[in-house]
């Protein structure tokens, strides 16, 4: 019963976005208030109906009901309660109902929360996310009914690929798609401008805190992901530049580049035709990337079940909503008129850097993705991969001078900035950059020049972001304490563009120092075998049999010592799970600050290498590994705090009054 | 001009969704790996008999100067898969006159050797392939695969996985036929 009831709330919330897809659009267009009012109704009741659905399913999935396909396919009774809940968005069906939720919830909160906003803007920006809404909704019921029963029902379930079941990765996908989907919203507003022909600091001061959040969400689901496969896997690597991780992040590094020149349209009415399309190109990279992992396209660890006919169907829904904004775009974008002069160097002209080589990093990134597709249509079959070479030896280069540019930027004044004030103010911040870089290199002597350019970057980019930090609160130039009320005092957006600088700086230390100068061995190991590595000296013990609740596993035990010392065993295990009849590996880590020691171990592949009991053992040591995880937790929080920016709360009195004076221009 | 340029992410879209279109049709597996060795000669290798089987090992040389192409299978008695393909390959060998030479990896042989006791051997000849040193010559990446090597030693076809199931026999007859092995039309 509990599924039928999923499925018609489903149908019925395909009817109410399609009543909220016409009703608020006609009733904006002929000014009808009533009319753009149920915009609010139909968004809040469709999330209703699809929140119906998805506990439907998440029931179906908790109780184990083993006649719904989707259950029997990715579930099973042994399984851990955890798991069973977040069974319900590991398949394609069950990931895209979240997907269509959280659109809902979106809509949702705009509908709810945009009491400042516009009425005529309003309707038509939830007017064009259920348009959205339709065409996801109509290809679940229509393709990928999750609620579909099977007679008779099999005894137990098949159970969820056991690589899945973790807790980082339950959670993986749902904080992913916040980011993917939030930037709905963000499109809709950039197509509802469109159609409407006006942008202006409301506008921008309307998108900029939903592009955040968005933002925030999809750095966690990126860097979670990242986190899962750098200790799941057990390759020993936090990024692989794998189709699948590729589409994420273009939308990331798109959405960077919104976020910053949303800034220029608010203050300075500036970019506006730019802002829009990076609107709309942030949404069509995050639909890019629902395609790809769905359609069979390009070959990925990630992707889904192949179907074409799935794929066919995205791809229409992609035709309809990328190239129709694209079209709508250059229909009415050159009508835009420009605002706000400004010289090349100036706030706006730094944030224009930004932007360009954003947009540029992107454009790499997509090539290298898409480039085995072109290859093979144009050569008629022939096949080719582009690997983390390409993308190291293209991305790299393009992205150190941002962040030369990102210390410099929030020194520049708007309009016109004076190069050599700036200059002689970040005087000490170079100095220590390069200091450091001398110490790294006395301290290293080895490894590429470009890895220490890199370091002296970061280095550059924390101490300029600390710098500007101090100037603003004038650390040095009052009493302490009256810093530290200014520091308290200083708007929340400053505040998080500061965390989240200083965060990116952490992380580029972590992404370089793990990537540069890594340390790795793979040995044939038996009882008593000894590897040194990294000034680690680590001895093979041997292997015992553990069981857990639905695996069994083969446990090495490896003694670890520095100069003599005992510092920690490590436990690296090969677990096999016998329902879903698969093997992987649980690797063992080390973590401290200055880096992760990191131990996997493999059945040995050869029949006579088992009878002298050996075993493969793969050994890492991957230095500042985890100031990844800490610069990436330090751009979530930035993110965050700018978030609750007094200019952007809901209901802040300022707000009141832009309600009333909607065309507020600065 | 400026139209122009409101109008390039529209035109980039088009093509971009033109390219995807045509990887969508349903014949496309892009998971489909070729075999360098298509159209090469077979490689290097030599392989002993299997212990206790009177059938004879298996070197480079075997597979030139046939009459016709051969069918080279990889299998194991611990493959399950292999079970299955094991009548397929009989019936091409007893129904369809082919030459079937068989290459034993990673094998014990005594297991070999009993599996083929139950099933039957149809294979002309088997080299054991203890080290699997062989199999990375070949470039297998797994067991089963079969490859079809031309008279003069050259490998024509090479095929991942069992040959079990209409659709995986009738592709797999279909490369015979091309290769023009296909001595007698038999059904399989």
């Amino acid at each position: 019963m509990t599924p039928e009831i999923g499925h018609f709330a489903l149908a019925l919330a395909l009817a109410l976005a399609i009543i909220q897809s016409i009703l608020p659009f006609l009733g904006a267009a002929r000014n009808d208030p009533v009319w753009m009012k149920s915009a609010v109704w139909t968004a809040l009741a469709q999330v209703i109906f699809i929140g119906i659905a998805f506990a439907a399913l998440m029931t179906a999935f908790v109780t184990s009901d083993f006649t719904v396909v989707n259950v029997v396919e990715n579930s099973h009774s042994l399984k851990p309660l955890l798991f069973k809940i977040s069974g319900t968005w590991g398949s394609h069906e069950g990931s895209l109902l979240l997907w269509v939720l959280i659109l809902a919830v979106f809509g949702a909160l705009v509908a709810l929360l945009g009491a400042n906003i516009a009425e005529g803007t309003k309707a038509r920006t939830l007017s064009v996310q259920a348009w959205i809404s339709v065409g996801f909704l109509s290809f679940l019921l229509f393709t990928s009914n999750p609620f579909d029963r099977v007679f008779p029902p099999p005894l137990d379930g098949q159970d969820l690929n056991p690589l899945l079941q973790d807790v980082g990765l339950a959670m993986h996908p749902p904080l992913l798609y916040l980011g993917y989907v939030g930037f709905s919203i963000v499109f809709s507003f950039a197509v509802a401008a469109l159609i409407e022909g006006r942008v202006d600091a409301a506008w921008a001061r309307w998108v900029r805190p939903w592009t955040l959040a968005a933002w925030v969400f999809l750095t966690a689901g990126i860097a979670l992901g990242s986190w899962w496969a750098y200790y799941e896997l057990g390759w020993g690597g936090w990024w692989f530049w794998d189709p699948v991780e590729n589409v994420s992040f273009m939308p990331w590094l798109m959405g960077t580049a919104l976020l910053h020149s949303a800034i220029v349209t608010e203050k300075r009415g500036a970019f506006k035709s730019w802002t829009i399309l990076l609107a709309i190109l942030t949404f069509s990279l995050s639909l890019l990337g629902t395609f790809i992992v769905r359609s069979g396209l390009l070959t990925s660890v990630h992707a889904f079940a192949v179907d074409p006919e799935r794929g066919l169907y995205i791809l229409g829904l992609l035709a309809l909503s990328i190239g129709g904004s694209f079209a709508l775009y250059a229909w009415r974008a050159p009508k835009m008129e420009a605002g706000g002069l400004f010289r090349p160097v100036s706030r706006e002209g730094g944030l224009l850097v930004n932007n360009l080589i954003l947009a540029s990093a992107t454009g790499v990134v997509l090539l290298g993705t898409l480039y085995p597709l072109f290859y093979e249509a144009l050569t008629g079959g022939e096949k080719l991969s582009v690997g983390p070479p390409f993308f190291n030896a293209a991305f790299i280069p393009i992205m150190l001078p941002l962040v030369f540019v990102m210390g410099l930027g929030p020194f520049l004044s708007w309009k016109r900035a004076d190069l050599g004030s700036v200059m002689a103010r970040l005087k000490l911040a170079g100095i220590l950059a390069i200091a450091f870089g001398l110490i790294l290199w006395y301290v290293l002597r080895g490894g590429p020049m470009l890895g220490y350019l890199s370091m002296i970057l970061a280095a550059w980019l924390f101490f300029a972001t600390l710098r500007e930090w101090a100037l603003r609160v004038r650390l040095f130039d009052e009493p302490f304490s009256t810093a530290m009320r200014r520091a308290r005092n200083q708007p929340r957006a400053a505040l998080g563009m500061t965390i989240a600088h200083a965060g990116l700086a952490i992380a580029i230390f972590g992404f370089v120092g793990s990537s540069v100068w890594k340390a790795e061995q793979i040995e044939f190991v038996t009882p008593g075998t000894e590897i040194s590595i990294a000034g680690f000296d680590v001895t093979f013990t041997g292997v015992e049999q553990v069981r857990g609740p639905n695996y069994q596993a083969d446990r090495g035990i490896l003694s670890v010592q520095r100069d003599g010392a005992a510092v920690t065993t490590l436990f690296p295990e090969r677990r096999y799970y016998p329902v879903a009849q698969s093997t992987t590996t649980e690797s063992a880590i080390r973590s401290t600050l200055a880096g992760d020691l990191y131990a996997s171990i493999a059945q040995p592949s050869a029949k006579e290498a088992s009878a002298q009991g050996a075993w493969t053992l793969r050994i890492l040591y991957e230095p500042l590994v985890n100031l990844i995880w800490i610069g990436a937790a330090l751009l979530i929080l930035g993110g965050a705090v700018s978030l609750t920016d007094r200019r952007l709360r809901v209901g802040a009195p300022r707000q009141k009054v832009l309600a009333t004076l909607p065309v507020a221009g600065e | 001009m400026t139209r122009l340029i409101a109008a390039s992410p529209f035109i980039f879209a088009l093509v971009v969704g033109a390219f995807f279109l045509w990887g969508l049709n349903p014949d496309r597996d892009p998971n489909a790996i070729p075999s360098v060795l298509i159209s090469q000669p077979a490689p290097a290798f030599e392989l002993a008999p299997v212990a206790g089987l009177d059938t004879p090992g298996l070197v480079q040389a075997d597979l030139k100067g046939n009459a016709g192409p051969v069918i080279v299978n990889v299998f194991a008695s611990w493959c399950v898969p292999c079970r299955a393909e094991h009548s397929v390959l009989t019936s091409l060998v007893e129904e369809g006159g082919q030459t079937l030479f068989g290459i034993n990896y990673k094998d014990k042989p005594e297991d070999a050797v009993r599996w083929l006791n139950e099933l039957g051997n149809p294979y002309a000849r088997i080299g054991s392939d203890l080290s699997g040193r062989a199999g990375i010559e070949w470039g297998i990446s797994g067991v089963p695969e079969t490859f079809i090597v031309g008279a003069d030693g050259t490998v024509l076809y090479r095929y991942v996985g069992p040959v079990v199931g209409d659709e995986a026999v009738t592709i797999f007859r279909t490369a015979l036929q091309e290769a023009n092995a296909l001595v007698k039309e038999t059904e399989l």
